[in-house]
């Protein structure tokens, strides 16, 4: 389990005027291709600064090759649980499923990418902070992994009410609060603004049936932060090409291809669960 | 019963408020129920809607993030409809079902609520057995078909519910036993098969059908660490009955578990002082989906 009672990595984004943008993504899952496509089209959309709000590896191939991306991208990165996990050598990534077909798929993803990180990268996600933040226009923004409590906590959209937002802002002393974690994006604000964006994965899509996959801007604009979820397409065909020739699942290649997800279901609620295939 | 050795956990946040909204008042009366519920047992009598809106509005104040129903069977109670708005306009919310009572204008009525609430709406219904072989011999005679017949209800209104089983029967709990569930489902029409498994609770009429706890099945405090309120339900939920609050819906017929009158009172560490809560900490349980 995570510490996520240190205190947050405050990244200081100078004087950005109110009109500038930033740009948030979460979960590259090994997609390199996504990583390097996001963080060009962000840059083309005037983002200021970059952030990862973590889980580096699982799933898609090749792990080094996004965490070469990251290092040598201008990214502010912080740690997922997933990062957690490789950058301690853990024995799995705690996921805490209970269904055998979901652990069985987990566990391949996370015995590929454990035993194809380089040590040196291990030590780079290990360092990771867990959680950071900044101000744009005033606002106070925090970025975390799962929840600004727990960094494998799921927020997702239809769980996550009004009530439970407020405490997350109030106790974080936070105007926004931004997350990953679920693999799904979603934004939700309370009546004065404050709020929370779920900045959704790059690594794989939105099982929602289409190819491309999330992530979010920031603007700053004179009557708050307004979030922009962006779809954005990439190379899929030949990201599955790679995963094939890695060995990986034909169940993943088909998430990649299709759209929808085909394993690790359970921790689905139920509206996003009937949302998709399986 | 508790004792001063007991271990206490700490309370981290209301994460979800259970409402036992019939009290003890079921349908049936299963036999291996830890609550000892059926037709006539009024341990805990149905909550009013000025006392359930009372706990949901104290539970939203402390920034809850979900709401769950269960008695007894809770579609007994009259006024459930009414129940599911107060809570649906707050959070995500569950409610713990056999089934039986899921006819064909409540299923819409329920579905339609699934499709436009601002939250998440999930129905769980309990089965324990493959058939009515399997099944009925604990829950009842019939039983088996009409909780089919509810599930029947639900899927051909767009709501697809949870099943929850008791692994009274042991080979439930493995992948296979899963499995059969699933592929039960999939022939009810459910498209996106969910299976909950729950560990027999020893207490209450299960009690009587199982033999119970031994004596060293208890918590100690070298069992608690900075883990365990977040694993533990009780360090994250609360339960409200009519006869006020308690750490967790599984305890509520164990006065010494009793925490006060109200929500508000409940909030606060609780002691770990049943032998019930020795099976949460060594199966990893929660009441949660």
């Amino acid at each position: 389990m995570s510490d996520l009672s240190a205190p947050a990595a405050c990244v200081d984004l100078g004087q950005l005027p109110v009109g500038s943008t930033v740009a948030l993504f979460g979960g590259i899952y090994n997609n390199h291709l996504a990583l390097h496509a996001t963080v060009a089209d962000a840059r083309r959309r005037g983002a200021a600064a970059v952030f990862f709000l973590g889980d580096t590896g699982g799933f898609g191939p090749h792990p080094d090759r996004s965490v070469e991306g990251l290092r040598s991208l201008p990214v502010h990165s912080i740690a997922g649980n997933y990062d957690h996990s490789i950058g301690s050598d853990a024995a799995d990534c705690a996921c805490g499923y209970t269904d055998p077909r979901d652990n069985h798929f987990a566990q391949i993803s996370y015995d590929y990418t454990l035993a194809n990180t380089a040590a040196e990268h291990k030590g780079w996600l290990a360092a990771l902070p867990h959680s950071a933040r900044f101000e744009l226009g005033g606002q106070r923004v925090l970025l975390c992994h799962g929840s600004p409590r727990k960094q494998n906590e799921f927020l997702w959209h239809s769980t996550t009410p009004a009530a439970y937002i407020d405490v997350l802002c109030r106790e974080q002393q936070a105007d926004l609060v931004c997350c990953t974690h679920t693999g799904m994006h979603w934004e939700r604000r309370l009546a004065d603004g404050r709020g929370v964006v779920n900045v959704g994965a790059i690594g794989r899509p939105a099982n929602d049936g289409r190819t491309c996959v999330w992530y979010a801007l920031l603007h700053s604009t004179p009557a708050g932060l307004r979030a922009e979820l962006v779809p954005l397409s990439y190379d899929h065909e030949g990201l599955a090409r790679e995963m094939r020739d890695e060995g990986l699942p034909a169940e993943f290649v088909e998430t990649i291809e299709t759209g929808w997800w085909t394993t690790c279901l359970e921790i689905l609620p139920p509206r996003e669960r009937m949302a998709g295939r399986y | 019963m508790t004792a001063s050795s007991d271990p206490t956990l700490p309370f981290l946040h209301l994460d979800t408020l259970w409402l036992q909204v019939t009290g003890t008042v079921c349908n049936i009366a299963c036999r291996h129920c830890f609550i000892s519920c059926g037709p006539k047992v009024r341990i805990h009598d149905l909550m009013t809607v000025d006392q359930c809106r009372a706990a949901i509005d104290a539970a939203a104040a402390h920034g809850c993030r979900a709401y769950a129903f269960t008695g007894g069977e809770p579609f007994l109670h009259p006024d459930i409809l009414a129940l599911v708005d107060l809570a649906l306009a707050r959070g995500p919310l569950d409610i713990l079902s056999n089934g039986m009572l899921i006819d064909e204008p409540l299923a819409q009525a329920l579905a339609r609520r699934f499709r436009e609430a601002p939250h998440g709406f999930d129905v769980r219904i309990s089965l324990d057995g493959l058939s009515a072989e399997e099944n009925d011999p604990v829950r009842g005679r019939g039983v088996f078909d009409a909780t089919v017949q509810g599930i029947r209800n639900l899927v051909a209104a767009g709501m697809e519910p949870v099943v929850a089983v008791t692994t009274v029967h042991a080979d439930h709990e493995s992948a296979q036993g899963r499995q059969a569930f699933y592929e039960l489902l999939r022939g009810l029409g459910v498209a996106h098969p969910r299976v909950k498994l729950i560990p027999p609770f020893r207490i209450g009429r299960e009690a009587r059908r199982s033999g119970g706890y031994g004596p060293l099945e208890r918590l100690t405090a070298a069992m608690i660490d900075d883990d365990s309120p977040w694993v533990l339900q009780c360090g994250t939920s609360r339960m409200v009955t009519n006869r006020g609050a308690w750490p967790c819906p599984i305890l509520v017929n164990d006065d010494g578990a009793r925490m006060g009158d109200r929500l508000d009172d409940a909030l606060r560490p609780c002691t770990l002082g049943s032998p019930a809560c020795h099976t949460c900490h060594v199966e990893g349980f929660s009441c949660r989906t």
